[in-house]
């Protein structure tokens, strides 16, 4: 059976930034796609090495290692990247998508 | 340089604050843009808006310029600052605010 996208996510990011917790979530059938899509996705990211990063870098490590998966039909992510100090801070980071309109249908 | 980099460059280089989006201000056709609109307008900012699903080429070229693989993406003062997330990050701790009224210390 063919490795699901979440799986993917989950195995690429492990490895590329070893983290001390992710949490990858499958949200497509919130938006405009086909029942049992992995289009859209959200990811938790709490490592070490993305301490001393700014946001935009801390972004460009994950889009780095997503790379494929954006050129295979990884259409969203959304994402929270934090270092082990800031996650105890705030563990329950408010951190929701917001609900689809449709734009992705319009190609 | 191609053509629509060159449009892109120069959007970028005459607006203060540009939202690339899916769709525009008034109408978003994707969550994660209405969700940059919203934070946009609320930080009480002028901006103009970029509507990439209008040409492929504008969607494509937005993405290669700012080597970043998703939509909304928002400059200010000629600098990537990130996407949908980083926006709403950068919203909560007040860093928006600053960089839009310009308190940012000069480089």
């Amino acid at each position: 059976m063919a490795t699901s996208r979440q799986e993917t996510i989950q195995t690429v990011l492990s490895s590329g930034l070893e983290p001390v917790h992710l949490d990858v979530e499958n949200e497509s059938r919130m938006h405009s796609v086909a029942p049992g899509s992995e289009t859209h996705f959200k990811v938790l990211v709490v490592s070490a090495a993305f301490q001393g990063m700014n946001a935009v870098q801390r972004h460009r490590r994950v889009n780095e290692l997503l790379r494929e998966e954006f050129t295979r039909g990884l259409h969203a992510l959304s994402l929270r990247a934090l270092t082990p100090d800031e996650w105890a801070q705030q563990p329950g980071a408010n951190f929701r998508s917001p609900p689809c309109l449709g734009g992705s249908k319009a190609g | 340089m191609s053509d629509i980099l060159q449009v892109i460059k120069e959007t970028i280089e005459g607006n203060r604050v540009v939202l690339f989006m899916k769709g525009t201000k008034t109408f978003p056709q994707c969550g994660f843009s209405a969700r940059a609109v919203e934070i946009l307008k609320r930080s009480g900012a002028d901006f103009k808006d970029v509507n990439v699903l209008v040409d492929p080429a504008l969607r494509q070229g937005i993405k290669e310029l700012s080597n970043w693989p998703t939509i909304p993406q928002i400059y200010v003062n000629g600098k990537f600052v990130g996407g949908s997330d980083i926006l709403a990050e950068m919203h909560e701790s007040g860093e928006l605010q600053k960089l839009l009224r310009g308190d940012e210390p000069s480089p």
